[in-house]
């Protein structure tokens, strides 16, 4: 699904990511860990082509296409969903009507009609019930005055409403409760298929007790430096990175 | 620069046709106006409250002005296909400057209400009209007052008499129509006697293709617990030079709510004056301006708190893109025996490209010693963190920052009070953001 070589991408003059490479197939949760400033966030907001990165050198092909050549519509359109470490306050624009040109640039890419309003609104009812959103938030701006486990349910909320090919869970994890985050947790369980992928980028193993991961990865100064099964999680909750960096002889 | 000149030249000229044309109340100021107008000359933009348009320049272009009052053949009906439909109106029509009088609306006024042209009303009410006709408008202290004082031979007189509440709005769509190049000189009373109400709508539209000019005096009397919404939008072209100057006085407990949108326009300059008579008035002053290519677009405003216990609330935004210019200046005088005043302004604006700009100047001028007071002005981009927020959600960058722009000006749509007016705006703005807009879209020219 998704096949990452060489990627190398810099912040200004600042190199973060040194050489990615990562194929995820269809069905496989990846989780990415690592030391703060790793570049886990900079590897996410390179796949979903924020503008701030400069991509310098490497490609990413998403289902054969090169991903790094669309703008972030399209990647969006093609599948890929990024659930925001920090979602953004949209004031003025409410959650309703964000939903709703979401769904249909969408649907318009994929050539169907946009979807009339009963339609629409039931949808949003459906999905909201899978992180248990409250219904005054649709009538709300965009995380505006939202909560900080609002927000990270809303941004589930939102995946569910688009049903991505490959989602990226950014610290969907930080700043929640433990009910919270369960809920979230459970949420993203409640929309996995077997068709779907998914990048978790966490610190914590207790999100991982509940999304099951596959494989995880640790990112370390813009490498991924170690490659391993479900247990490695465990292993740097107790341990810390230093053991790993021991490895790699620092 | 000396466009003053072919003015004054003009007025010595056809005075006496002028005259001739228009009613006795509106003569007797004329002549006193243009010795005004001669001393002052027009102001320089070294002038206070017009450092940001440059009106001389404006009035340098030889337009046409119809002094004999001859009939400009249109059939408003036929010729305009108005933008608020769905709003159920008392439906009128000013043409240049002259009230038309052909298509006789059905409304049912209430008893006593009056909106017709001035000239006749004046002629038929001399005392009512002349008791405040130029009283508020002093031509001795601005010189598009006193041009206007000394050329406008008609316009529009709304009249509501004591205790009369006005349910249904009163909309009144101004239509420049001229087959050459035109300046009309439109004069406007609005008077609302105590405890009476009434909700106004003027929508500006040009029918034309042609340069027009026109200058606007509009006096508002509010009187002691009554109640005025004035809502001006302007839908004009690019060939459209507005110059307006609105003066609104308060007596006790009145209530003004009052809104200027610019969806369309060539340079327009609104100019608003409001002053608090009587205690426990309250006042609000919205506008929005929507604004591309080489518009221009500046609202002056004045508020004072010449009493205690009033309440004015004052909220401008623009969104500028292209090349446009927008100018916001608002003082707000709280005078030394204005005690408990409460008075906000804001002025908030988005330049959406380097080469837009926009000059601000929020004023808060006290003399007494307890209020509350506050002003702010701000002038950003569109946020880009939420621009790539909603492109990562699939929203098109041409879509997400139509949904930012819309958000940022509905926020004072949202303050008005006439609901299908706001729903008709939020329905204009989206389709001017879409560029569907680029011309006036009452006008027959782009059916």
């Amino acid at each position: 699904m998704l096949e990452i070589k060489d990627l190398h991408a810099k912040i200004g003059d600042k190199e973060i990511l040194k050489g990615i490479n990562l194929t995820i197939n269809e069905g496989e949760t990846h989780a990415i860990m690592g030391p703060n400033g790793s570049g886990k966030s900079t590897l996410s907001a390179v796949l979903v082509g924020n503008p701030l990165y400069e991509v310098t050198a490497g490609e990413a092909l998403f289902h054969g296409k090169n991903l790094l050549e669309m703008n972030p519509e399209d990647r969006a359109h093609e599948g890929l969903f990024l659930s925001f470490q920090y979602p953004v306050e949209i004031p003025g624009v409410s959650m309703t009507n964000f939903m709703r040109a979401a769904i249909n640039e969408k649907r318009k890419y994929e050539g169907k009609e946009p979807l009339n309003a009963a339609d629409f609104l039931k949808l949003m009812r459906e999905k909201r019930k899978i992180v248990e959103l409250d219904s005054k938030l649709s009538n709300r701006s965009v995380n505006e005055g939202f909560s900080g486990g609002e927000k990270k349910r809303n941004e589930i909320f939102q995946m569910a409403m688009l049903e991505p090919k490959l989602a990226i869970l950014d610290e969907t994890d930080s700043g929640l409760d433990v009910d919270a985050l369960r809920t979230v947790a459970e949420g993203v369980n409640k929309l996995k298929t077997p068709e779907t992928s998914c990048i978790v980028i966490t610190h914590y193993e207790r999100l991982l007790e509940i999304i099951k991961p596959d494989v995880i990865h640790v990112l370390y100064k813009g490498r991924i430096v170690k490659t391993a099964g479900p247990e490695l999680a465990k292993e740097i909750e107790k341990r810390g990175y230093d053991w790993i960096k021991a490895e790699l002889g620092e | 620069m000396h466009s003053e000149k072919q003015y004054i030249e003009l007025y010595e000229e056809c005075r006496g046709m002028i005259k001739k044309h228009s009613s006795e109340v509106m003569n007797t100021l004329r002549d006193r106006a243009f010795d005004d107008f001669r001393r002052m000359g027009f102001p320089s933009k070294k002038t206070e409250r017009y450092k940001y348009t440059d009106i001389d320049k404006l009035f340098e272009p030889n337009y046409g002005l119809n002094l004999k009052r001859l009939d400009i053949p249109v059939n408003p009906y036929e010729a305009f296909r108005c933008d608020v439909p769905n709003l159920s109106t008392s439906l009128y029509f000013v043409v240049n400057d002259a009230f038309y009088t052909k298509a006789t609306p059905k409304t049912h006024l209430p008893e006593g209400v009056i909106i017709g042209s001035l000239k006749t009303e004046a002629e038929k009410n001399p005392e009512l009209i002349a008791k405040y006709y130029g009283k508020l408008a002093r031509t001795e202290e601005d010189a598009i007052t006193a041009l206007n004082t000394m050329l406008a031979q008609d316009g529009l007189l709304v009249y509501v008499p004591k205790n009369v509440i006005v349910d249904r709005a009163v909309q009144v769509i101004n239509i420049l129509r001229s087959d050459v190049d035109l300046m009309a000189n439109r004069r406007v009373l609005i008077i609302v006697e105590d405890g009476a109400e009434i909700k106004l709508l003027f929508c500006d539209h040009a029918a034309d293709d042609r340069n027009f000019l026109t200058t606007q005096v509009i006096e508002a009397y509010v009187g002691n617990n009554a109640g005025l919404e004035l809502y001006c939008l302007e839908e004009t072209h690019a060939k459209n030079v507005r110059v307006s100057n609105l003066f609104i006085s308060q007596e006790s407990d009145s209530r003004v709510n009052h809104n200027v949108i610019t969806l369309h326009n060539g340079v327009t300059r609104n100019r608003t004056d409001l002053v608090f008579n009587g205690e426990g008035g309250e006042c609000s002053l919205c506008g929005c301006v929507i604004a591309d290519k080489n518009q221009h677009v500046d609202n002056n405003t004045l508020i004072d708190h010449k009493v205690g216990h009033c309440n004015s609330h004052e909220l401008y935004k623009y969104v500028l893109d292209d090349k446009s210019t927008g100018a916001f200046a608002g003082r707000i005088l709280v005078r030394k025996d204005a005690q408990k005043t409460t008075s906000y302004e804001t002025n908030q604006n988005i330049c959406v490209t380097k080469e837009a700009r926009m000059y601000t100047q929020p004023m808060l001028e006290i003399y007494a010693d307890d209020v509350k007071c506050a002003h702010g002005s701000t002038v950003g981009q569109l946020n880009d963190a939420a621009l790539f927020y909603m492109r990562q959600r699939g929203i098109s960058d041409k879509e997400a920052k139509l949904l930012l722009e819309s958000a940022f000006i509905n926020e004072v749509i949202d303050r008005m009070q006439l609901e299908p007016l706001r729903d008709r705006l939020h329905h204009l703005v989206e389709k001017r953001f879409r560029g569907e807009l680029s011309k006036c879209e009452g006008c027959k020219l782009c059916k």
